[in-house]
């Protein structure tokens, strides 16, 4: 084929505009209470990890069921199980907290949250981000974050723990608030678990003919609805657990003590 | 002078549904094929489309066959259809829109699995794949990515993405080259960076779909400002059917940025009523009398027709759509009409607002997103659109090709196989059909070529000046003169026509050529809309012309070509065809031809009693002696 | 109700330009690309934008109003107050050819790149049954109108131009899960998906749905489910072994 181009093509190149963003909104706003809450999650997690007042009969602390060790008290075991012996010396949480602290770490919510808040990769749309260089999660240790289905699987079980520790709590103090703070808490949390984009790919998103596995389709619609929801339930049950535990807490530690606590 | 040259056995014109067909037959047939397209590669009008394809694949009622689909077309264009078109568009069909699947469409399904196919105005049985109400641009993304698998075909085999098909986005083509009688190539330029581009080619298939952008309300897009039709009248090929246009019913009207934007028929079916300012359903004043056993005369019988539609007839907001358009247009002329220029179609007061939202949501998506009227609570404003062109370059029905060696045309830029009045949802099928027809048809004329024809650098030079022309005058602004064509045009050869107002439209077209040559454009080559519409401007008022012309002419109503002067059908007519030529481009001859007489197979398809409404007495014994054979 | 708006549209050629000022009627009901078709017909004959079908359908006149990707024929005047300078600037992540038009070239190569839709062998046309279940989703995702506001936005390669090579954009990603959940396609995508195009460098920021004209849900939809299906190819032992072991079985 004879082609001239007598023009050398021009070199090409962006439209040079030197602000970061030419956004007139307040797109700060966003990220800097994502930034906030998060953090304030974190300082509360550690706090309440190393607070030893988490069981009060019937209610534990849910940031720190199920309680593994000897030194829990016998109610707050799970079935009264304690494969943790003595020699164990350190808050029984620590046991237990990277299970569902590594579901949230690596949700797909979360993540977009915090790459936007703290990493600012971005801050937000069509604003620039600071770094000179980005690889996103194709090497480690961001490529770790594909193993979210297995803190899934884990969360499911937590899921499950807290709803048994919440009725154990109904059964044995149906008029306590505590009991009921509780259960609205496992509510939230089993929603939240069960809205994950895991579960929503184990369920039936990893099938190409829907309709030739009718039952598992039917939990993908449902999956689905809920994942629609994801971000809500995030920070839902986040402030749930956080309150729920908190809750629990100072009843044990006498703060609240009104009789139908 | 410099210019870029490329050699191709095809050139197609035009990136929308008929023209990817056509390169990807050419392709498929072994030629080297350019796509020149102005848009993006895309971006096609044919993504606008939204109803469906129409083809008898029989899917949701096994009746339907290509003989119904035949019928169907030829009653829709009061018979002016160019029978053999119509057979073979009804008979391909199928196989058409199959063959989109097997590339990746992924149209709605029926529960068995296969297409579902959708009821649409003048089709007997539900005939329409679709998908959604984005048929269109599944069809346009279909070919699209069939390009593109094609073209990584080619990558394996010869190292190069584009050794056999390639796409000149954003180019437009200004002049067809010729070497004697025969095509040899295009000439055209890239909306980019200005550069001149000759095109090399033994074959030209145009594919440019309407031109609608000579009326102010329009459906379509700043495309369509009838560059295929200009391109083969300069090269010495014949229009024919100009004088028809179909104008939609409901196009919005406001806002003004979205005027014409089509406002689809299922809202009236869906209980959606027309009124005029006064609050009047006026739908009920314009029942034409052949018409009136088949619609509802009374307001609650039109009412009850939603919920039993077998015991009452039809309201007359679902007469077809030539007719719909004239009752809205004279209630406005009337003084009858919405503050903003059309007539109230008002939904929200005749279904609970979820409903709308469940039955309507693109149109209520896109009175919200584009109007801010929400259609659940308040009226709709609507008036006709200028929609769709019937007429085009006259071609072989088997191959596409027109008059003049080395040319085709397929699609709308193309004429004779909707006749007087296009039924919805044989536009896309007609798309595919002949474009692939035409493809197929460029690549047997190559085959049959004794020795390529030459480009003549004289050609090349002239069109060139003749591009260049605006850039140098420092004339008057060629919106201007186009804002005038637009509305001369809508003005006066608009839905209702008569004699004096479009003799003073061809008065004012004399008048716009004059000015046409006059315009003048700032600023430099690259990107340069003034420049681009200062070009276009020779295709528009030439077209505009030929649909003047021929309206003049006919003097009888049919389809979309409506004489206030001559109310009625006359059959005598529907036995000519109007062909427009043009000597140099000057001025646009209108002469008369005898419209081929239906197959004897073909007519023995209809009634005798349906015939007698459309046939000459003449013809009528004619087939009175077929019909005993 | 018309009034006088302050407008800010950057113009240039080749990336070298600024922003000119521009005062502007603005009637009721208008759009943004109104007002560009305004100031081409009044102010600045040769002002070029790219345009098409006017009705949010064929994704051509991307731009970025006050630093947000939108459609100008989709961005109605009144989001705006009258005494609000509006700022038009081209797409930032393509190279500007001139004005509001960007070379959006990238996007056709990369769509290139994707291995076409492969049905399984011996399918005729005519032949290809399928549920209405089992092409929701990729119809979802054949709704886009290739405007390329996703790719324009996102941050892996807005920010980034070295990643162009590397990773096909949001659009194209969508594209590879739109061919993978097809009923019909044999082909394997999951792998190449993360090795060749990129999907690894997603970190699920959600710009692409947030801009995406026709609501399409590009990160829940398809991204995510895209990195699950990488997930079980490439980092999952335990679907590898269920693989491996029914494979067997087979």
């Amino acid at each position: 084929m004879t082609q001239t181009t007598p023009d050398a093509p021009v070199r090409r190149q962006r439209a040079q505009i030197k602000v970061r963003t030419l956004r007139t909104d307040r797109w700060w706003l966003a990220p800097l209470l994502t930034f906030l809450a998060l953090s304030a999650f974190l300082v509360y997690g550690v706090w309440a990890i190393f607070d030893g007042s988490y069981y009060l009969d019937p209610y534990i602390a849910p940031f720190s069921s199920p309680c593994l060790t000897t030194s829990c008290a016998e109610g707050a075991r799970l079935f009264g199980w304690a494969p943790i012996g003595d020699w164990y010396t350190l808050p029984p949480g620590l046991l237990i907290l990277g299970l569902p602290g590594g579901f949230r770490l690596t949700c797909y919510y979360y993540r977009k949250s915090y790459y936007r808040s703290f990493w600012l990769s971005p801050p937000a749309c069509a604003v620039q981000e600071p770094h000179g260089k980005y690889s996103g999660e194709t090497r480690f240790p961001l490529i770790m974050q594909n193993i979210h289905r297995y803190f899934f699987y884990a969360a499911i079980v937590i899921g499950a723990i807290l709803s048994y520790d919440a009725i154990l709590a109904v059964v044995h103090k149906p008029l306590g608030l505590g009991s009921w703070i509780l259960i609205a808490n496992a509510v939230l949390i089993v929603a939240y678990t069960l809205s994950c984009h895991s579960c929503r790919h184990i369920t039936a998103g990893r099938l190409n003919h829907f309709s030739r596995h009718p039952l598992r389709y039917r939990a993908w619609t449902f999956v689905s609805k809920l994942n629609a929801k994801h971000q809500p339930l995030a920070w839902a049950s986040m402030f749930s657990v956080m309150g729920a535990d908190l809750y629990v807490r100072l009843v044990a530690k006498g703060i609240i003590a009104f009789p139908f606590a | 002078m410099e210019i870029e040259r490329h050699e191709y056995d095809v050139v197609v014109i035009g990136a929308g549904g008929a023209g990817l067909r056509a390169a990807i037959e050419a392709r498929q047939q072994g030629k080297r094929t350019a796509i020149v397209c102005k848009s993006l590669f895309g971006k096609a009008h044919t993504v606008m489309a939204e109803g469906g394809a129409a083809a008898a694949m029989g899917n949701v009622n096994s009746d339907d066959n290509w003989m119904v689909h035949f019928r169907d077309t030829m009653r829709g264009g009061k018979f002016l259809n160019n029978w053999r078109m119509a057979e073979l568009h009804a008979k391909e069909a199928p196989d058409r829109v199959w063959e989109l699947e097997a590339w990746g469409a992924l149209f709605d399904r029926t529960k068995d699995g296969k297409i579902s196919q959708r009821n649409f105005g003048g089709h007997e049985y539900p005939r329409l794949a679709h998908v959604g109400d984005r048929t269109g641009l599944e069809l346009i993304r279909t070919l699209q990515q069939r390009v593109v698998a094609l073209q990584q075909e080619d990558f394996e085999t010869h190292g190069d993405h584009e050794a056999y098909i390639k796409v000149f986005a954003e180019c437009t083509v200004t002049r067809l080259l010729k070497d004697g009688d025969r095509i040899s190539g295009g000439f055209g330029y890239w909306r980019e960076s200005g550069n001149f581009v000759v095109f090399d080619a033994p074959a030209v298939v145009l594919a440019t779909g309407g031109i609608g952008k000579s009326y102010v309300v329009t459906s379509n897009s700043w495309e369509y400002t009838g560059d295929g039709h200009a391109l083969a009248l300069l090269a010495g090929a014949k229009l024919i059917n100009m004088e028809f246009i179909q104008f939609h019913p409901t196009g919005m009207v406001w806002p003004p940025s979205v005027r014409g934007i089509l406002v689809t028929e299922s809202v009236r079916g869906d209980g959606g009523v027309l009124r005029n300012s006064n609050g009047e359903r006026f739908m009920f004043n314009y029942i034409p009398e052949v018409f009136k056993d088949k619609y509802a005369t009374t307001e609650e019988e039109g009412d009850r027709w939603y919920t039993d539609q077998a015991n009452n007839r039809r309201p007359p907001e679902l007469l077809p759509r030539d007719e719909v358009a004239r009752a809205i247009n004279s209630e406005v002329k009337a003084g009858r009409g919405s503050p903003q220029g059309g007539v109230f179609l008002d939904v929200s007061s005749r279904l609970p607002a979820e409903e709308i939202k469940r039955r309507l949501p693109s149109m209520h998506h896109q009175f919200k997103e584009l109007a801010d009227v929400d259609i659940t609570a308040e009226p709709m404003q609507v008036g006709p659109t200028c929609h769709y062109i019937m007429g085009g370059v006259e071609v072989d029905a088997d191959t596409g090709a027109a008059a003049v060696p080395g040319l085709f045309a397929a699609g709308e830029v193309s004429g004779g196989m909707h006749g007087s009045n296009r039924l919805g949802g044989n536009s896309l099928s007609d798309l595919l059909v002949f474009g692939r027809r035409a493809g197929a048809g460029a690549a047997a004329y190559i085959d049959g070529l004794p020795a390529r024809p030459k480009v003549s650098q004289e050609l090349v030079e002239e069109a060139h000046a003749e591009a260049l022309a605006p850039l140098g005058r420092s004339g008057e602004n060629p919106y201007e003169v186009h804002h005038e064509l637009q509305r001369t045009m809508n003005e006066l050869v608009g839905i209702i026509r008569k004699a004096e107002e479009v003799s003073e439209a061809l008065e004012a077209v004399e008048k716009l050529k004059e000015r046409v040559q006059l315009v003048g454009a700032a600023g430099s080559r690259i990107y340069n809309p003034g420049w681009h519409l200062a070009i276009d401007l020779r295709n528009m008022v030439l077209v505009s012309e030929c649909v003047a012309r021929a309206a003049l002419l006919r003097e009888e109503s049919r389809g979309g070509h409506t004489r206030d002067d001559f109310p009625g059908m006359n059959p005598a007519w529907r036995r000519k065809l109007l062909v427009c030529s043009t000597e140099d481009g000057s001025s646009v001859t209108v002469e008369e031809k005898t419209q081929p007489t239906m197959a004897d197979h073909l007519i023995k398809l209809f009634d005798r009693d349906e015939l007698a409404k459309y046939l000459t007495d003449e013809e009528m014994t004619e087939f009175d002696g077929i019909a005993k054979s | 109700m018309s009034y006088k708006a302050k407008f800010k549209v950057w113009r240039g050629e080749g990336g070298e330009g600024k922003l000119e000022d521009f005062t502007v009627e603005v009637n009721e009901g208008e759009v943004v690309l109104d007002i560009i078709h305004r100031l081409q017909a009044t102010q600045a004959p040769d002002l070029a934008v790219r345009w098409n079908c006017k009705a949010g359908k064929c994704g051509s006149c991307s731009m970025e109003i006050n630093g947000k990707p939108r459609l100008g024929c989709m961005t109605r005047m009144s989001t705006f107050t009258e005494d609000e300078t509006i700022t038009v600037t081209p797409m930032r992540t393509f190279p500007v050819i001139k004005d509001l038009v960007t070379d959006v070239s990238f996007n056709y190569e990369k769509a290139r790149e994707i291995p076409s839709f492969t049905p399984p062998e011996g399918v005729r046309p005519g032949e290809y049954r399928m549920k209405q279940v089992d092409v929701e989703r990729s119809q979802e995702f054949r709704k886009c109108i290739e405007c390329f506001m996703c790719n324009n936005i996102c941050h892996v390669i807005r920010d980034h131009e070295e990643n162009k090579p590397a990773f096909a954009g949001p659009r194209f990603l969508m594209r590879i899960a739109e061919l993978d959940m097809h009923p019909y396609d044999v082909a394997d995508r999951q792998e190449s998906a993360q090795e060749e195009h990129g999907l690894g460098y997603c970190n699920i920021t959600k710009c692409c749905t947030e801009v995406c004209p026709e609501h399409i849900k590009i990160t829940d939809n398809a991204l995510i489910p895209m990195k699950e299906r990488v997930a079980d190819r490439k980092y999952d032992p335990i679907v590898w072994l269920g693989n491996k072991i029914f494979k067997r079985a087979k």
